[in-house]
């Protein structure tokens, strides 16, 4: 039905399509762990912040295994080299993510205040710790990882956990914690009141100012101060290239070659930045909701900014620019991506009419009479 | 060149955390089924008791379920972190799986989770009902989709090797799917799953009964988790996977070393109790023998014969030397793409290609491996006797050991008088750890005997790891020890803790300690 080319650009755009899901669905919840231990200034303040999300966090999480099991089977020799490269990142991340479940279900089991407060820092870490991580990876992603492959497509790495701390990706850190943090409040302020309303309301202020000044500045470096990659060789789109045939030129400012051959492209930072100060001014006027679906499309713009200049490389090699993955030679075989493009298109839609269904079940404020009433039910 | 020490300490934080989270699974698998039933007899019966029922257990369901999910990332992070070049190399294949794995299974149960606990004031009755279904439905869909992923990993079916991508790829997905050896474990696996939710229940009602506190509710659950039990434990067993050991040869390799058969016997087979196999000798000492058992087990007739351990060894000397012409050949090919002559050499050995690669374990070139070496390695090409042989013996024992409670527990309860029973109660109770000794058993004769293979007959497992060192090995292994520990630690407090409450920590003012005036929570 489509031809191999047509499918891995879509595949590319499926991929960050659940990147995105996942990181609008999951970064507030992200976002309100970071946030807990700051804003709840009460046990019941901060059980208020948990059961905005209680209900539904498990279903966002999901996005972020459905986008390991669609990297896997789409882009496997993506999900084999990331993943095994990034093996001490990836276990840390895997570490915080374990205690964002237990803290969300054992946290008010018990009243014992020591319990709790140990359990809300642990939902702290669940929430840093993956935001940390993940915007530490999308840096190195942009800078190049340090990977080689040889001739039977065997990944090695030549890198350390400490060698991901690069200055570039430790400003990618501050970007995404902020983005994360000001997705979450702004989540908080549509969804709670008072008090909690209020300091959530001055941290959308904070956050949303960060967010700009470092994305800003992210931008300057990749244009005048960070190494791209091109492809310089011909490259057959009709089949699954031999990788290491291919060469690469990796140079300052490659990275806006896409800018300038689709000037459109510039769109998506510039909603970023127009979409973050639009979130100031929303909350300042109350419109909670929609200040949300702003924050959910500033999420998207940024995302869709770092992987349209990246096209069509998913994971450039810094140590040998042969050995990058990109579209033309890492992905699945044409059988398996069309057979997956069908069920990801049946199975998606179903997925979010229902995750729609649940949100408008759960819909409303949580306010602090609705903990103490039901003190033994809820998060 | 692949460390050995990376290979067995992969090996070993694979089985750890995935014995780990079948901890978690079969229960989360059982109680969801157990939540649906009660939960459709209270909206058919409107009894608010049916109502306690599917809330008390839904909490003790909700501290499992959190594990389950804390545990279950692991696993999927790690086939890209510690088996890299599996991912690769079988990707094409096994990577869609569990795509749709996500999207058909792990979104539902996990979306719906939610508006189980939370939803009881918002929804119709008809409504929450349908949510708890879903939420049933959700967790026996995702053991369908890994064990047909598993399925395939045993029994590769549907899929060719392509020389160009040095990787398997996809050709049938039908035939993935309707993999006899992964509908066999769908249901297998599911049903023991239904097992441990039974026997949980069974067990705790038991606790209550024998306390005689809140009587009405424990032995209405008693009744529930008795005949679900019993249907469970009867499909286990009569469907147990054994039926598929035939289909394949790394599962006939597995029910020559279950049985220590280390000669082909004439059908059919007789089945071998109990004895030590001797792996030197290639003999079982002490064996007591029942004629015919085995091959009406396995063949489910009394003509077919089942290969004996030395047979299936010689076979696999025979297929590492024709995998050593296809890897001879696979090399020349990919210098010289178009030469047909070549080409048609390996095409006539390829199947065998996956034994030419057991050799890189023994020698970097595979070409000129010494006959030493395709010795040792025919040898390995099948797993070690005795942890099968005794593996396969506990589960089976724990199995019925099960049959024999739940079986009782419903004749008495048919009599309506199993309460009263105290022994039964009693069994019921020291029971509980049965369905997870069978579980995790179940395991190990399942992945073990899959070795030295992670795809059977064509990717060893030697050759799927990560280029990663030891080094991170022990961090990783330290982490997960140190997490996992102490996460089992909180959730077994938080469990006891709340099974010894009972319905009294739904705060619904019917129950024992409530009764008293007393507040324990």
């Amino acid at each position: 039905m489509f031809d191999f080319e047509t499918l891995r650009i879509i595949w590319w755009a499926l991929l960050i399509f659940l990147i995105c899901g996942f990181t609008v669905m999951d970064g507030f919840d992200l976002g309100i762990g970071m946030l807990l231990p700051f804003l709840g200034k009460t046990d019941d303040e901060r059980r208020v912040m948990l059961n905005t999300v209680g209900p539904t966090w498990e279903g966002n999480q999901t996005w972020l295994v459905t986008l390991g099991g669609i990297s896997f089977g789409a882009w496997s020799l993506v999900y084999a080299t990331f993943f095994s490269g990034l093996y001490t990142g990836m276990l840390v991340l895997l570490f915080g993510l374990f205690l964002r479940p237990v803290g969300f279900d054992y946290r008010s089991k018990l009243v014992n205040p020591r319990w709790r407060s140990a359990w809300d820092w642990a939902l702290f870490a669940g929430g840093t710790v993956p935001a940390v991580v993940l915007s530490l990876a999308a840096g190195n992603l942009i800078i190049g990882l340090p990977f080689q492959l040889d001739s039977d497509l065997r990944s090695t790495y030549s890198g350390s956990f400490w060698d991901l701390f690069q200055p570039f990706a430790l400003l990618s850190v501050i970007v995404g914690v902020a983005l994360l943090c000001l997705h979450g409040a702004v989540f908080l302020h549509w969804r709670t009141e008072t008090a909690l309303a209020h300091r959530a309301r001055r941290v959308i202020i904070w956050s949303a100012l960060i967010f700009t000044i470092s994305f800003i500045i992210a931008g300057v470096w990749v244009a005048i101060g960070l190494d791209g990659y091109r492809i310089t060789s011909a490259i057959d789109t009709t089949t699954i290239n031999n990788l290491l045939s291919k060469t690469v030129a990796k140079e300052n400012g490659l990275w806006l070659t896409n800018y300038s051959t689709y000037p459109w492209l510039l769109l998506s930072p510039l909603l970023a930045i127009i979409g973050a100060g639009l979130i100031v001014f929303l909350s300042a006027k109350r419109y909670t909701g929609l200040a949300f679906l702003t924050s959910s499309l500033v999420v998207v713009c940024v995302i869709v900014t770092a992987a349209g200049s990246m096209f069509p490389f998913i994971m450039p090699s810094s140590i040998s620019p042969t050995s990058s993955l990109t579209v033309w030679d890492s992905s699945a075989s044409r059988y398996t991506l069309q057979l997956l493009f069908f069920a990801t298109v049946l199975m998606m839609p179903i997925v979010m009419a229902y995750t729609a269904w649940v949100y408008r079940v759960m819909r409303g404020k949580v306010t602090v009479e609705d903990i103490q009433k039901n003190k033994n039910v809820l998060y | 060149m692949i460390i050995n020490e990376v290979v067995e300490l992969s090996r070993f934080q694979f089985a750890l955390t995935a014995l780990y989270h079948f901890l978690f699974v079969p229960l989360t698998l059982g109680l969801s089924f157990l939540l649906a039933i009660m939960e459709s007899v209270y909206v058919m019966s409107n009894k608010p008791i049916y109502k306690d029922m599917t809330r008390f257990w839904g909490k003790l369901f909700g501290i499992n379920f959190a594990m389950g999910v804390t545990t279950g990332i692991t696993l999927e992070f790690q086939f890209g972190t510690n088996w890299a070049y599996f991912s690769h190399y079988v990707g094409d294949v096994f990577g869609p799986l569990l795509a749709v794995e996500g999207m058909m299974a792990f979104f539902l149960e996990s979306t719906f989770v939610g508006l189980f606990f939370f939803g009881w004031d918002r929804l119709s009755k008809g409504q929450h009902l349908m949510v708890t279904w879903l939420l049933a439905f959700g967790t026996s869909l995702s053991a369908l989709w890994i064990l047909i992923a598993n399925g395939w990993m045993q029994h590769p079916v549907g899929a060719e090797f392509n020389y160009d991508t040095m990787r398997m790829e996809l050709t049938s997905i039908a035939d993935v799917f309707f993999n006899p050896i992964a509908q066999v474990k769908f249901v297998h696996t599911v049903a023991a799953g239904y097992v441990t939710g039974s026997m949980f229940v069974l067990g705790i009602s038991a606790y209550y009964l024998l306390k005689n506190r809140d009587v009405a509710f424990a032995r209405r659950s008693f009744r529930i988790a008795a005949g679900f039990g019993l249907a469970s434990v009867l499909s286990v067993i009569i469907l147990g996977d054994e039926s598929g050991y035939t289909v394949g040869e790394v599962q006939r390799a597995k029910l020559a070393t279950i049985e220590a058969e280390w000669e082909t016997e004439e059908a059919p087979a007789s089945f071998t109790l109990f004895g030590f196999p001797n792996e030197e000798t290639m003999t079982t000492d002490y064996a007591v023998k029942i004629p015919w058992v085995m091959g009406l087990i396995a063949t489910r007739s009394i003509d077919e014969k089942v290969d004996g351990i030395k047979e299936i060894v010689e076979r696999k000397r025979n297929r590492i030397k024709s995998g050593m012409i296809a890897y001879k050949n696979l090399e020349l090919l990919r210098q010289d793409k178009n030469n047909q002559a070549i080409k048609s050499v390996f095409e006539a050995h390829k199947d065998d290609l996956g034994h030419g690669l057991l050799l890189k374990k023994y020698t970097e070139n595979v070409i000129d491996a010494t006959p030493e070496q395709i010795e040792d390695a025919a040898r390995h090409a099948i797993p070690k006797v005795a942890p099968m042989f005794w593996t396969f013996r506990g589960m089976v024992f724990s199995g019925f050991m099960m049959l024999f409670i739940f079986a009782l527990s419903f004749y008495f309860n048919a009599k309506r008088t199993a309460h009263k029973q105290r022994w039964l109660l009693r069994l019921a109770f020291y029971g509980i750890p049965l369905p997870w000794i069978a579980s995790e058993l179940g395991w190990v004769v399942a992945e073990y005997g899959r070795q030295p293979w992670t795809i059977a007959n064509i990717l060893p497992t030697h050759l799927s790891v990560s280029s990663v060192s030891a080094e991170q090995l022990y961090l990783s292994l330290t982490g997960f020890f140190v997490f996992y520990t102490v996460l089992l630690v909180i959730e077994l407090f938080l469990m006891t803790k709340y099974i010894r409450l009972g319905p009294s920590s739904l705060h619904t003012g019917r129950y024992h300690f409530e009764q008293e005036g007393l507040d324990h929570v």
